[in-house]
């Protein structure tokens, strides 16, 4: 199945998967998945366990070539050529439990020396989160650490959001103060993509509700929005 | 050489002030060969002169071996390795801090080796000492600069600390007798050691310039 842009035409597109797949070994973890992502749009993929979620979310980043197809982000980009502009959060907290959160972003953002990025404290200020404080992120909570993970892919401000899971092992309220941080980013027509278990957490930024089921595209909705 | 590897060995040298695994593990190691060795073989005079190089070059390199695992372990246990792909930086520059970083700690150990060394071994340096500055250090760099590029490559494995030493050990196994003989003809005085210092320090120009060129395939492997 394929999922088309909608109104706005291929110059707002801001990914584009032509006929994907993606083998491990004998195993299809993706099949020919096709689907135009626009610029400045939500889009929240559900499935469940192994239907391809996250390959496709690491796919988009780059971190993964794909087997069959093409990809292309911004315009025609390899996504690996536009990893800068491009930011990717996993469910795992891709950071040093030794260094404490500010350490964490300043190590990160100096990666980052061509483009500008935003004060590791007004990062962490972003999410909910003290930057003064003293611990080590191996003394922080799950949520704190997702959190903290967040705060890192919104650093050097990217054009593309992949959220792999990033409602995981957060408390309600947190999620929804999430949802409210990512709308606001969403507004500076940048594109989201979320991959959750929670669809109604999701809900109030979805402009666009895509299913996988064993590696296919089972259907492609459009969300009802409310921030 | 850019701004992105400074930022890398900082962070390196940072995690291992803080934590000290590396050194710690390796410290303990090599302690624990050097005293085995002198008690198996009491040596004295002449014959510690003949066998300290060969058992300081081991323990070193069985020791660097648990750093060199650990170095990059700590880059795939929250997969922070994957946001450092995502970062605009060359590999390149991710792989010469880690060397940098694996370098200092060696040399570290060996320096805190050495007192403990010098007592077990009864060993009086014949040839020229100079010389042992600069030995010491190419043979180093030879293990950590391989040891680096092959813990890399073993990384994704799931029998990696067993695969490493499995790797390294036979292509380093050229400049470990470089090392050792160069090393004994210093403490001997024997003969010269220009020759196998020459060896090492070739080695050392091919194997790291081979790596600089390959990591990136290495770190964008799947």
């Amino acid at each position: 199945m394929t999922v088309p842009a909608s109104e706005a035409g291929s110059s707002h597109v801001c990914a584009r998967l032509d006929a994907v797949s993606k083998l491990f070994g004998s195993f299809a973890a993706l099949r020919q998945v096709s689907a135009e992502l626009e610029q400045g749009r939500c889009y929240v993929l559900i499935g469940e366990n192994g239907a391809g979620k996250s390959t496709l979310l690491r796919i988009l980043a780059g971190l993964l070539r794909p087997s069959f197809g093409t990809v292309k982000v911004f315009g025609g980009q390899d996504p690996h050529d536009a990893r800068e502009r491009i930011g990717y959060m996993s469910h795992a907290p891709m950071l040093y439990d030794e260094l404490t959160a500010q350490e964490n972003l300043r190590y990160f953002s100096d990666l980052y020396p061509g483009r500008p990025c935003l004060e590791p404290a007004e990062a962490l200020r972003q999410v909910g989160l003290d930057p003064e404080l003293p611990r080590t992120l191996g003394q922080y909570s799950q949520g704190m650490r997702q959190r903290t993970s967040l705060a890192r892919v919104l650093l050097p401000v990217p054009e593309l959001l992949l959220l792999d899971e990033p409602f995981s092992n957060m408390d309600v309220e947190s999620a929804r103060q999430m949802v409210e941080l990512l709308a606001g980013f969403r507004q500076g027509n940048r594109t989201i993509v979320i991959t959750t278990h929670q669809r109604e957490l999701a809900a109030p930024i979805a402009d666009w509700v895509l299913a996988l089921k064993a590696g296919q595209v089972a259907s492609f909705e459009p969300g009802s929005p409310t921030l | 050489m850019t701004s992105a590897l400074w930022t890398h060995l900082a962070k390196d040298l940072r995690i291992e002030w803080r934590s000290r695994e590396a050194i710690n593990s390796m410290l303990f190691f090599a302690l624990l060969v050097v005293v085995l060795f002198s008690l198996a073989f009491d040596p004295r005079g002449a014959f510690s002169r003949e066998i300290a190089g060969g058992v300081l070059c081991v323990a070193t390199m069985f020791a660097s071996v648990s750093a060199l695992n650990q170095a990059w372990a700590r880059e795939i246990r929250h997969q922070v390795l994957d946001a450092q792909r995502m970062a605009p930086t060359s590999g390149a520059d991710l792989f010469l801090a880690k060397v940098l970083a694996n370098f200092l700690f060696v040399s570290i150990v060996q320096l805190l080796l050495a007192p403990v060394f010098l007592v077990f071994y009864n060993l009086q340096v014949e040839g020229s000492a100079w010389q042992l500055a600069l030995v010491l250090p190419l043979g180093t760099w030879a293990l950590v600069a391989n040891g680096t590029f092959f813990a890399a490559l073993s990384i994704r494995t799931r029998n990696r600390e067993l695969l490493l030493p499995l790797i390294l050990f036979p292509i380093f196994m050229p400049a470990l007798l470089a090392m050792v003989l160069a090393t004994t003809s210093i403490l001997t005085g024997d003969s010269d050691p220009a020759l196998w210092i020459k060896l090492l320090a070739g080695y050392d120009i091919i194997f790291t310039t081979v790596s600089l060129l390959l990591f990136d395939v290495v770190l964008q492997a799947e």
